[in-house]
C-alpha cells in the first residue's frame, strides 16, 4: 500500500480538518464530530439537507455543502456508514424548525445508522424526512433483498433537493422533489483497478492488466463480472445500455448526463466516454439537457467510471440550473 | 444449568473482544470476499472501546453491563454491524432490566429479544446470509434449555456459521454479488461466532 496518509487511523479526522482549512468560508467542523455544515447553519426559514456517508467518496459528501445544496455531511470511517449519535448531530445543527431532509445512499450500514438518528430526532421533536438513493443498475432489484445501492446519482439529489429546499420548498415538497429524482435516476459504473482502504492496507479484489470489473459500486467491492478490457466506446455501451434497458423510458426524453471518475482515471478518458453517450443518445433521439463530467462520487483511487442518466422535466431543468454554490459544485 | 453473573457479563465482553482482536484480519479478509473489507477493522474498534469501557466501571447488575456494551457498539462500530450489535446488547439489556442475578431463562429470554431486536432493524430474516443466521439457532438452542453447556453452544454457532458458505446472500452488502457470494462464510455471522465462543468460554470457567 503506498498512500499519502500518516497512520491509518488518523485519515478521515485530518481529511475533515484539511477541507475546513481549505473552505474556511463555507464550512465548519462541529467540534468533536465529522460533522462538517454550512458556515451559517442553521438557515433560517429553509429545509435543511443532511447527507452523509462513509468517507473515500471525495468530493461526497462535504464537498456538497453550500447554498443550494447541502446543509451538513456527516463522515464515516472509510467506506463505513458513520454511527447515529454523529448524524443526530449534524440534524440538530442545521434545523432552523423547518424540519430536516435526510439524503440516504441505499446500503444497509448507511440505512440503519441514519433511521436510528432519525428516529431519536424525531423524539426530540424535530421534523425529519428522508430518501433512499438507489440508482445503481448493476445489482436486480428486489423488495426481497437489500436492493439496488447508491453511487453517483446521488448528487442530482443533492442538487434537485437542495435547490428545491433554497427556493422555499417545504420538508413534504423537498422529499417530492428527491422521490422524482430517484425514479428517473438510473447509473452503472466499471472499475478498471481496484482500491485500498488505508485500514485494510490491500485491495478487496486483484485485477490482471487486461481485465476490468462490470457492475461495481462505490466500496472496492467487486462487481458482477469481470471481463476483458475493451475500446472506450464498447464499454460505455455495454454501461449505458444496462441504463436505457432500465425501468426508466427514456424514449424520445430529456436527460441529465453524468460520466463521473472513480478516482484514478483521467478527465481525458471520462471526456471520450461523454462523447461516446451523447452521440449514442442522440442516435436514439434523446435529448441531452445538462452534462456532468468529472469526480463527483469517488471510490478512493479506483480506476474506473460510472455513466448517470437522469430523465428531466420542466421542474427538474430549472431545479438543475438554480443557483449552487458548493466547494464542489458551482452553477 | 448456566447462570450469569455481573462479572461474567463483564469477561464475556474482555473475551469477546481478545477474540475479534486476534481475528481481526481474517474478519477484514472475509469481508473483502463479499463486502467492502472494514467489518474486522470495525469490530476491533468497537469492542476495543467497549471493553475498556465496562472494565473500567462498576455495574450492579448484568443489564447494565449490556446498556453500556449497546451504547459503545452503537456509537463506534459503524456500518451496518454497529446499529445491530448495538441493538443487540440494547434489547438484552431491556430484557434483564435491573435482575440482579441472571438465570438460564432470563438469559434466553434475552438472546432471544435481541434477536427480534436484529431482524427488525436490518430487516432480515435466517437464511440470508447474515449474522442472524448464527443467532437464530443459538437463540431456539438457549430456548430449548435441554443440554445446554459451553461445549454445545460452541457446536451450534459454528454449524451455523459455517452453513452460511453454502447461501446465497439476500442482505447485507453480499447480495450485491448475487450467486457470487456462494462458497465464502458471512463474515457477520463469524463474529457473531466470536460473541458465543466468549460466552462459552465465560461458562467453561464457570464449570
Amino acid at each position: 500500500m503506498k498512500k499519502v496518509i500518516n497512520n491509518p487511523d488518523d485519515v478521515v479526522r485530518e481529511m475533515l480538518e484539511g477541507m475546513t482549512l481549505a473552505y474556511p468560508e463555507q464550512v465548519r467542523n462541529l467540534e468533536g464530530t465529522t460533522v462538517l455544515v454550512r458556515k451559517d447553519a442553521p438557515v433560517d426559514n429553509k429545509v435543511a439537507i443532511v447527507s452523509g456517508g462513509g468517507s473515500g467518496h471525495e468530493p461526497a459528501h462535504a464537498g456538497y455543502i453550500g447554498p443550494g445544496m447541502l446543509d451538513a455531511a456527516v463522515a464515516g470511517e472509510m467506506f463505513t456508514s458513520p454511527t447515529p449519535d454523529q448524524v443526530i448531530e449534524a440534524i440538530r445543527a442545521v434545523d432552523s424548525g423547518q424540519g430536516v431532509f435526510l439524503v440516504i445512499k441505499n446500503y444497509t450500514g448507511d440505512v440503519m445508522n441514519f433511521e436510528m438518528a432519525r428516529e431519536m430526532a424525531e423524539a426530540e421533536g424535530i421534523s425529519v424526512e428522508q430518501v433512499i438513493v438507489n440508482d445503481d443498475v448493476a445489482v436486480e432489484d428486489s423488495s426481497f433483498t437489500t436492493g439496488r445501492r447508491g453511487i453517483a446519482g446521488t448528487v442530482f439529489v443533492h442538487k434537485i433537493a437542495g435547490a428545491k429546499a433554497a427556493a422555499g420548498g417545504s420538508l413534504k415538497e423537498v422529499k417530492e422533489a428527491a422521490e422524482k429524482v430517484v425514479a428517473n435516476t438510473r447509473s452503472m459504473g466499471v472499475a478498471l483497478s481496484p482500491c485500498t482502504i488505508p485500514g485494510a492496507g490491500k485491495p478487496n479484489f486483484q485485477l490482471e492488466d487486461d481485465e476490468m470489473e462490470v457492475g461495481i459500486g462505490i466500496h472496492g467491492e467487486p462487481g458482477t463480472k469481470r471481463e476483458k478490457i475493451a475500446p472506450a466506446d464498447d464499454i460505455a455501451e455495454e454501461l449505458l445500455q444496462k441504463v436505457l434497458e432500465d425501468s426508466v423510458d427514456f424514449d424520445k426524453s430529456e436527460v441529465a448526463v453524468m460520466v463521473n471518475g472513480l478516482g484514478a482515471t483521467p478527465e481525458s478518458e471520462l471526456f471520450i466516454v461523454n462523447r461516446y453517450v451523447h452521440s449514442k443518445l442522440s442516435e436514439k433521439g434523446i435529448n441531452v439537457t445538462h452534462t456532468f463530467v468529472g469526480e463527483y462520487m469517488t471510490s478512493l483511487e479506483m480506476a474506473g467510471f460510472s455513466i448517470t442518466l437522469m430523465k428531466v422535466d420542466e421542474e427538474m431543468k430549472q431545479l438543475l440550473d438554480a443557483e449552487a454554490a458548493a466547494p464542489a459544485f458551482h452553477r | 444449568m448456566m447462570v450469569m453473573t455481573v462479572e461474567q457479563a463483564v469477561t464475556w465482553v474482555e473475551k469477546t473482544n481478545a477474540l475479534v482482536q486476534s481475528n481481526k484480519e481474517y474478519l477484514t479478509e472475509l469481508d473483502q470476499a463479499i463486502g467492502d473489507g472494514d467489518h474486522g477493522l470495525n469490530m476491533s474498534r468497537g469492542f476495543q472501546e467497549a471493553e475498556a469501557k465496562v472494565s473500567s466501571s462498576e455495574y450492579e447488575t448484568v443489564g447494565g453491563v449490556f446498556k453500556d456494551t449497546a451504547t459503545v457498539l452503537m456509537s463506534k462500530i459503524g456500518g451496518a454491524s454497529g446499529p445491530l450489535y448495538g441493538t443487540a446488547f440494547l434489547k438484552m439489556s431491556m430484557f434483564l432490566r435491573d435482575k440482579p442475578s441472571v438465570t438460564q431463562a432470563d438469559f434466553a429470554g434475552a438472546v432471544e429479544e435481541a434477536l427480534n431486536g436484529m431482524k427488525q432493524r436490518g430487516k432480515a430474516e435466517q437464511g440470508e446470509k447474515t449474522m442472524i443466521d448464527v443467532w437464530h439457532p443459538v437463540a431456539d438452542f438457549l430456548k430449548n434449555g435441554q443440554n445446554v453447556n459451553a461445549g454445545k453452544l460452541v457446536e451450534v454457532a459454528e454449524k451455523a456459521m459455517e452453513g452460511t458458505k453454502d447461501t446465497v446472500a439476500t442482505k447485507g452488502r453480499a447480495a450485491y454479488l448475487q450467486e457470487r457470494s456462494k462458497g465464502h462464510i458471512d463474515p457477520g455471522s463469524t463474529s457473531s461466532f466470536y460473541l458465543f465462543q466468549a460466552l462459552a468460554d465465560v461458562w467453561k470457567e464457570g464449570e
